[in-house]
């Protein structure tokens, strides 16, 4: 007898977890699929005349320039390329076919496809980036007006749209910091960083990269950045408190108005960190909490597509105060004409090449025009409702716990722990994820350090319905009754994938076996496979 | 009361929805959940942001107005370059990036996500057989990035806080560059040869000393031209233990050795060309190769894809090689950092490289080679043009100087725009030594009777 579907499928409303099964080609790696002579592209050729007229143009490049052999590149026809990355597209679970609440702290949306289209449009995709400001009116429009509705959002002065992502952003704010110091004369005296734990590592870790010191602060008993550590930790050496809010654990902090005025009364800067804002939009603001510096990431908050990991802009707003010190150019109106301004000898200069991922900004102001005001509160509070939501559904799993801030709301996200599972089964977090893939979702553990042990982090904002919810917490009820009457099932995960679990680390951390391309492939291990 | 508006990208926004939802968690209303947040940090008035456009059909009217202002290289004849580049795009390219499965997913495993992992390994890989090295990052922001990292993973190798870098360097990479090191590196630029734009030896072996850890040049330079003196430049540098970075125009190696070829160890540069559009700047990723050697692999700041045995025998998965390198393991601790960089790019150049092929490369490195020479000769047949300004083999761009024309380029621009054609960059804020001088780019994109109209609107325009 095979089981009822109806077990599985949606049914009367009721959600269940799926028959899962990804596509499966046994794709080779695309060297294996190369046959002599084929071609996948021809290029325009070049009139006869005009090769006349200039004659042997490769004996102009010096023999010690010139390549040898061809590069050994696959050889295919057009057909089979685009089969073979369709293929591993099906092996590729996009936000747009799961429930993509496991993906915490990456704010996975729906992307309207209207945005995607417009920047297809020849009037973006083929602009040059140094045309004359004349002819590039439009687009400079929608920097300007985007640029204008995150001052409203974020309560501070002036953005720039050119970090290539959040991260960049955050250097790019920690870069303005050391800018804002040495324009005071105290550029080696501030040399001090404070984030938190529950902050990205990329709040550590750029900052370190403009030569700052770190001091990270760990959370109080409930969770809560420490107030006590931080006035601890600052001093005339603190340059500036770089710090997420809410963090990554979905609590927001509520003593950070007290945290900025000790940092600026002893002379130092506030970045916020607005990666996780989404649940915020039209309820607190940067710039009302007294920050400098912010930075939103328009891939999380501002609904344009992910990419796979990029391309994707932080976009970062500074008070008027520090304005001059932004990458070049900036933006400006006249009130007849855009234009873009260079003239500005206190910047920082430049962050990333021309102006940033125009295609980005533009589906980022397409998002925005959607709503409205009254929209983006309203995806705040969605957002936040879905995530207390399945905080709900997710602790009435035996073995699931949400550490800190207890019987407290949440905003966007939660930290959770399968600590209690761990120590019952022998199931890990890691183990948990690699199940749920088999139930076509997807499962984030968290940053490391894993603070809270076992840990998972969902962020189910306003794009999924109470039934996706459903969902999502039914595959993780019926994975931790696995984990109790499978294990193993659990532990050697995923089955319905498109490739199995990889076993030996050897390969990841063994210089003799890795194998960081396919010719290093080769050379280590032949054909042997 | 004004009734509620359902947003078709809320599914939980149907009042009745979020009212049954309210009540399962107990909750009053959504204020509850912000008891967090302080009264005072609360913004009590509604954002003053422009009234929404609610229905599709608006909104894409309305942005569309607004881009209808910009002017495209499909209506113009561009030959802007410098950096950003008019390749063209096959549409395989567009066609696979579109691909929800890939345009929408982000950071998944390397099961539900095998296909992002392999298609990325590829790109590496087929990186790699142009660059003729054995490692190559996942994507990076954009070139610049690629090349200040370079340099920051050449000071970490030698423990030396001094880079030597090819003075016809592009300004703003130069800043990018300078802004990135700034705090542990000094940053000289070593003087070249105003006839050809080539590095001045003389100078370089002064400068260089066991304080430098990298000599850094561009090949193509971003003026165009090829460094011819490459080998020795790397052979100088490696005498006094410094790293030789090259930053390389992928698009040209299929005529022009890889820089590997000639002594270097740390390659970089910018996919841009590789199948994607010029969208105002926002195609740009960057890569790093090196040779496969342990000391170069944990100075890599990006993650690295590599290939391993599954459970089920003969089976290839993916996952990330030396992850304990990263901020993502170890935050301030680790190299740099890691993030949300441009993978949807790198994605894309992996499809452009599996089309084009190595017969591809070759004919298009050729094509552009005698396009932009036949255009050298078109212009620098005009009274008073010279071109190309400096007396070294070029590749794709080449500096124009009008010097002998009485004209500004700002003002010989201002003519061609009039013609509808986009003229090269003005170099002379940039390049001031070079006085009226453009760097004019020529791509596969052009016909000769686009290089014939050029000319002629040039000749029109100095007349």
């Amino acid at each position: 007898m095979s089981e009822d579907i109806r077990q599985a499928r949606q049914t009367n409303g009721k959600a269940n977890t799926r028959r899962f099964c990804q596509a499966r080609w046994d794709e080779p790696v695309i060297f294996e699929l190369s046959t002599p002579g084929e071609r996948g592209i021809l290029v325009p050729e070049v009139e006869q005349d005009l090769a006349a007229s200039v004659g042997d143009v490769l004996g102009t490049i010096p023999e010690t320039l010139r390549r040898q052999e061809a590069p050994h590149l696959p050889e295919m026809s057009q057909v089979h390329v685009l089969r073979h990355y369709l293929r591993l597209s099906q092996g590729n679970l996009g936000a747009d076919l799961n429930i993509d609440v496991g993906q915490g702290t990456c704010t996975m949306k729906h992307n309207p496809k209207v945005n995607d289209q417009l920047a297809r449009l020849p009037e973006i995709s083929e602009v040059h980036p140094l045309q004359d400001e004349e002819t590039v009116q439009g687009i400079l429009e929608i920097y300007y007006r985007l640029e204008r509705i995150l001052q409203e959002i974020s309560g501070l002065d002036k953005f720039t749209f050119q970090p290539g992502a959040g991260s960049q952003a955050i250097y790019a704010n920690a870069s303005i910091v050391r800018a804002y110091h040495a324009s005071r004369g105290q550029a080696d005296r501030r040399d001090e960083i404070i984030t938190t734990i529950f902050s990205h590592p990329s709040d550590a870790a750029c900052p370190r990269v403009a030569g700052f010191k770190v001091i990270t602060l760990y959370p109080d008993e409930d969770g809560y950045p420490d107030l006590e550590a931080v006035k601890a930790a600052i001093s005339e050496r603190t340059a500036a408190l770089m710090i997420a809010n809410p963090e990554d654990t979905g609590i927001f902090n509520p003593r950070i108005a007290d945290f900025v005025r000790l940092v600026h009364e002893a002379g130092g800067l506030c970045a916020y960190d607005q990666a996780n804002a989404n649940g915020i939009l039209g309820i607190t603001r940067a710039g009302d909490a007294g920050f400098d510096l912010c930075q939103f990431n328009l891939h999380k908050t501002f609904g344009t597509p992910h990419g796979s990991g990029g391309p994707a802009v932080g976009a970062t707003g500074v008070t008027e105060a520090l304005a001059r010190f932004l990458p070049v150019p900036v933006v400006e109106f006249d009130g007849r004409k855009y234009h873009l301004d260079y003239d500005r000898p206190e910047s920082i200069g430049k962050i990333r090449q021309f102006y940033g991922v125009a295609p980005v900004v533009l589906k980022a102001y397409a998002w925005v025009m959607s709503l409205g005001a009254d929209g983006l509160r309203e995806a705040a509070e969605i957002a936040v409702l879905n995530n207390n939501y399945l905080l709900k559904k997710v602790l009435e799993i035996p073995g699931a716990s949400a550490p800190y801030a207890q019987g407290k709301r949440r905003i966007e996200q939660v930290r959770y722990s399968w600590q209690d599972l761990t120590e019952e089964t022998g199931v890990t977090s890691e183990d948990i994820g690699l199940r749920v893939a088999d139930f076509g979702a997807h499962y984030w553990t968290s940053h490391h350090p894993f603070i809270v042990p076992e840990p998972m982090t969902l962020e189910p904002t306003e794009s999924y319905s109470k039934a996706d919810l459903d969902e999502y917490a039914a595959i993780l009820a019926r994975v931790a009754e696995e984990a109790r009457s499978d294990p193993d099932m659990v532990k050697t995960a995923p089955h319905n994938s498109t490739v199995h679990r990889v076993t030996d680390h050897r390969y990841f951390e063994d210089p003799a076996f890795w194998a960081i391309t396919w010719r290093a492939y080769l050379r280590k291990h032949g054909r042997k496979a | 009361m004004k009734k509620p508006i359902v947003y078709p990208i809320i599914p939980n926004s149907v009042p009745s929805v979020k009212a049954d939802m309210l009540r399962e968690v107990g909750a009053g209303s959504p204020e509850d959940f912000y008891a967090d947040i302080p009264e005072e940090l609360r913004l009590k008035r509604p954002m003053h942001l422009p009234e929404p456009l609610l229905s599709e059909y608006a909104l894409r009217r309305h942005v569309r107005e607004i881009l209808a202002r910009n002017t495209t290289c499909e209506d113009y004849l561009n030959f802007l370059g410098a950096g950003c580049y008019q390749h063209y795009v096959p549409a395989v390219c567009d066609e696979v990036n579109s691909r929800s499965e890939f345009l929408t997913a982000y950071a998944g495993e390397p099961y539900e996500d095998h296909g992002r992992f392999q298609a990325l390994f590829e790109y590496t890989s087929m990186m790699a057989e142009l660059l003729e090295m054995d490692v190559v990052s996942v994507t990076m922001y954009d070139g610049f990035q690629a090349a200040a990292t370079a340099l920051r993973m050449a000071a970490r190798m030698t423990g030396r806080q001094q880079a030597l870098i090819a003075g016809t360097i592009g300004r703003d990479n130069l800043s990018k560059i300078c802004d990135y090191c700034k705090s542990d590196i000094e940053i000289r630029l070593v003087p070249h040869d105003p006839k050809t734009g080539l590095m001045d030896l003389g100078s370089l072996r002064s400068a260089l000393s066991e304080r430098t850890a990298a000599v850094c040049f561009e090949n193509p330079s971003y003026l165009g031209f090829l460094e011819s003196q490459a080998g020795e430049i790397a052979s100088l540098a490696h005498g006094q233990g410094a790293e030789c970075i090259v930053s390389v125009d992928p698009l040209s190696l299929g005529i022009v050795a890889p820089p590997s070829a000639y002594g270097a160890d740390i390659v970089c540069g910018d996919i841009q060309p590789f199948g994607m559009h010029m969208q105002f700047g926002g195609g740009h990723a960057g890569f790093i190769a090196t040779r496969d050697e342990q000391r170069y692999v944990m100075e890599y700041p990006t993650r690295l894809f590599g290939l391993a045995p599954t459970r089920v025998p003969g089976e290839f998965g993916f996952g990330d090689v030396a992850y304990e390198r990263t901020s993502f393991a170890v935050r301030e601790q680790g190299k740099e950092w890691v993030g949300t960089a441009a993978a949807l790019w790198g994605i894309t150049a992996g499809v452009y490289m599996a089309l084009m092929g190595p017969q591809g490369f070759v004919e298009i490195g050729e094509g552009i080679l005698q396009r932009s020479h036949y255009a050298a000769q078109r212009l620098g047949a005009i009274p008073g043009v010279r071109a190309p300004l400096l007396q070294s083999p070029y590749f794709k761009e080449l500096v124009v100087n009008f010097d002998g024309t009485r004209k500004t380029v700002a003002e010989i621009n201002r003519g061609l725009l009039g013609r509808r054609i986009f003229g090269g960059k003005d170099l002379s804020r940039e390049f001031p030594e070079m006085g009226q001088s453009a760097l004019f780019c020529v791509t596969e994109v052009h016909t000769k009777a686009d290089l014939d109209r050029l000319a002629e609107a040039l000749q029109e325009v100095l007349r």
